[in-house]
């Protein structure tokens, strides 16, 4: 199973590897992490996504709980949540290519962001189907690069993962 | 108004150890932390300077266990930072409040691999309960603050602060934060009382119960509490390793340690309960064995203040999250009469006859079970400090403990070498109380420059080395897992003890037959100095009776003739 985690921590050098080595010599799967500030300049977010049973979850969010940079961990259920990542692709393209390039982008809504002679970098939103359903479609045209950043996730409706006093 | 005072960090660190009531701190100085160390030179804090910065760890580890404050130990940076690392650990694994304090190279070098510059908060992440790195100065007194609330609060642990050397010449304005604000460190001390309630008509309901005490019972200081509370269910009382001392061994319903090298009739109790009582304990696999296999027929009500701690190793059935204290004091109040214990507690008194500890006594050479017995029968109110190995079951098994605090030991790490650095630190906190550190011949040669730090800084320890001239205890393995096939285990005519205790002005003396090892007990209790006494032991004595690692707590290993070692039971660890 995979798990979706919002972690409230201090914004502070040094939590990310507090986190991370967490997990390393714990043995917990990550499956993606993404960290950003909050509304709050002194709280971060981070959206993780771990891999495991229901026992290794619950260790998971334990043993986070026991670091004292961090404040507050929801897990957020796939139902009742909107989740989102980005990628960048860089496809080679020539004239002839380019056109069903194109469509393909518009049918995704992504963008294009960049345009070279032999190259195009695709930007795209969305869940992770969304994202490798596009991949497989333009790998046919070439793929020199992706970039995918890892999923951040918000739970739907006014119930917020915030911190109060 | 009140004016905030002008300090140099080196000063807010000393002046924050002070309004933490830190009266002693164990360290080693060097280039990072010279100007701290001038600080100390006028201070009233006393400083002990250890001989190696893993008998600072350690030492403070020990006044820590044996007092229950926070203990204090400070090292240069690099290469002195790496060497408390072994100590930090073994703080962290059996949960004991210490600060360590490290020098820095000055920020500006951060990064640069400086001249011993070590990450040393990368290198404790894992170790410790939580760690500082600090880049501002003004924020001294609030990490100092934090650190100590951090070591002794909650599930106690070691908190290490970085003072990079710049730190601690800037001058700041100290004003020692009176609160503590930390959204992400909130302990949980008292127990949800329906849980509680819930913990209480179980407990009367069982008919076979068992107390299975840890650690935790010692640091909450809930001794008493357990008390009462086995007095009046009626329910007999192990206790893991670190649980020693939080029960009497004399108590009718004792049953001594569970495990390994538990009593029989502890881990035979343990697999026929209904209902274990866990209490500050975290169920390791030393005394658990094969958990599949552990209690099977039991609920298990875990009390503990590490949330993390419950359902980590065993199923729970009721949890309780807080204070053993607090959590006990509570479950009291809803108790009011005895379980209906009595078939078990005459089936447990039969165990108990039947298996007793036991070992054969020998006219002609020293058994080391007997030396502990006569440090027992000479001193029975002595801290007993151990090494590991052989001698740390002895010292478990036939010295017998009444009080918390008075076994203090590596349990979750198991370093060789901890035993005598704390010896040094449980007496400088307990100078009232005579310590031992019981000790094997090959754990003392791990730090035994610290008779240096006994003898100039006049802390009469006495150091008792069971000494088989082996590592013993990987020996015994060796004789039962590995054919006696004894790979790089003897130490053979390694050392003179007598004469290395008295090359650095300590008493050394030795015991070669039984018959001795009375008297130079006595005599080094006499001396009232730091001492070492090398009894010569049987050399290929095991401690029994033994669970192999990974088989059930019940199926012990079964030596049928010493001299052929064959095994009945026993799975290969
Ligand atoms: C620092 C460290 N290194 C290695 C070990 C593995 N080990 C466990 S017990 C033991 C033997 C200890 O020998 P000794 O101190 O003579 O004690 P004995 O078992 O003989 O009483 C060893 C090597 C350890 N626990 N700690
Ligand atoms: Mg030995």
């Amino acid at each position: 199973m995979r798990y979706t985690l919002a972690v409230l921590v201090e914004n502070k050098p040094g939590v990310l590897a507090r986190v991370a080595g967490l997990f390393a010599r714990r043995g917990y799967n990550i499956d993606s992490l993404a960290v950003g500030v909050t509304d709050n300049p002194e709280i971060s977010r981070m959206t993780i996504v771990v891999r495991g049973d229901e026992k290794v979850i619950e260790q998971v969010i334990k043993q986070l709980n026991k670091l004292v940079d961090v404040i507050k961990i929801s897990m957020l259920s796939e139902k009742e949540s909107v989740e989102r990542s980005l990628a960048l692709f860089k496809v080679s393209a020539d004239s002839k290519t380019r056109p069903t390039i194109m469509q393909i982008v518009d049918i995704f809504r992504a963008k294009i962001i960049d345009v070279g002679s032999k190259s195009l970098i695709i930007e795209i939103t969305g869940d992770e189907d969304k994202i490798n359903a596009m991949e497989r479609l333009l790998r046919s045209y070439g793929i020199l690069e992706v970039c995918r950043t890892g999923k951040i996730a918000m739970n739907r409706g006014l119930k917020s993962v915030s911190y109060e006093k | 108004m009140n004016m905030p005072d002008i300090m140099t960090g080196a000063e807010a660190v000393v002046e924050s150890l002070r309004r933490e009531g830190i009266e002693i701190v164990f360290g080693y100085p060097g280039g990072a932390v010279l100007p701290l160390y001038d600080v100390l030179y006028e201070s009233d804090i006393r400083h002990i300077l250890v001989r190696h910065e893993q008998g600072a760890a350690h030492a403070a580890d020990g006044y820590a266990r044996a007092t229950g404050k926070v203990g204090v130990c400070i090292a240069t940076s690099g290469p002195g930072a790496t060497n408390l690392v072994t100590g930090i650990a073994t703080a962290y694994m059996d949960s004991v409040p210490i600060v360590a304090l490290t020098g820095q190279v000055p920020r500006v070098l951060i990064g640069n691999d400086a001249f011993q510059e070590a990450d040393i908060c990368g290198i404790t992440m894992p170790i410790t309960k939580h760690n500082y790195l600090v880049k501002d100065e003004q924020e001294l007194p609030r990490i100092m603050k934090e650190a100590f609330y951090i070591a002794s609060t909650g599930r106690p642990g070691p908190v290490l602060i970085d003072l990079p050397k710049d730190v601690q010449t800037e001058e700041i304005e100290f004003d020692y934060p009176k609160e503590i604000v930390m959204r992400g460190y909130k302990p949980k001390v008292k127990g949800n009382e329906q849980q509680i309630k819930r913990a209480a008509l179980t407990i009367l309901e069982s008919e076979r119960p068992v107390i299975y005490a840890g650690g935790g019972v010692i640091i909450s200081n809930a001794s008493e509490e357990l008390r009462m509370l086995a007095e009046k269910i009626m329910a007999p009382v192990t206790a893991s390793l670190m649980g020693t001392g939080a029960f009497p061994d004399e108590h009718p319903l004792s049953l001594g340690m569970l495990g390994m090298h538990g009593t029989r009739y502890a881990n035979y109790a343990i697999q026929q309960s209904d209902l274990i009582i866990a209490i500050g304990t975290r169920f390791d696999d030393r005394a658990t064995g094969k958990v599949d296999a552990f209690a099977p027929e039991a609920k298990i009500i875990h009390i503990d203040v590490d949330p993390a701690e419950i359902g980590k190793n065993v199923r729970v059935d009721i949890p309780i999250v807080g204070d053993c204290k607090q959590v006990l004091q509570s479950l009291l109040k809803y108790i009011d009469r005895a379980c209906n214990s009595e078939v078990w507690l005459r089936k447990v008194e039969e165990w108990k006859k039947e298996y007793p500890l036991t070992y054969t006594y020998s006219e002609s050479v020293i058994k080391p079970q007997y030396v502990v017995e006569e440090i027992y029968r000479a001193c029975k109110d002595a801290i007993i400090v151990t090494e590991v190995g052989q001698n740390q079951m002895w010292a478990r098994q036939f010295f017998r403990y009444k009080d918390p605090r008075t076994f203090i030991s590596s349990g979750g790490l198991g370093t060789m070498g901890y035993g005598f650095p704390a010896s040094i630190g449980a007496k400088l906190g307990r100078p009232d109380k005579v310590v031992f550190d019981i000790a094997g011949d090959g754990s003392f040669l791990m730090n035994s420059q610290e008779l240096a730090t006994a003898v100039s800084n006049d802390v009469p320890v006495i150091v008792a080395i069971l000494n088989n001239g082996y590592l013993g205890m990987v020996r015994q393995w060796q004789e039962l897992f590995f054919c006696r096939r004894y790979s790089h285990t003897c130490l053979e005519g390694s050392v003179d003890f007598v004469k290395l205790a008295e090359s650095y002005g300590a008493l050394g003396l030795r015991a070669e037959r039984p018959s001795e090892v009375r008297g130079v007990i006595e005599e080094a209790l006499r001396a009232n100095m730091p001492t070492v006494i090398d009894f010569i032991c049987d050399p290929e004595e095991n401690v029994m009776p033994m669970v192999p690692a990974g088989a059930a707590i019940n199926e012990f290993v079964e030596v049928r003739n010493k001299s052929e070692n064959k095994l009945l039971v026993g799975a290969v660890a």
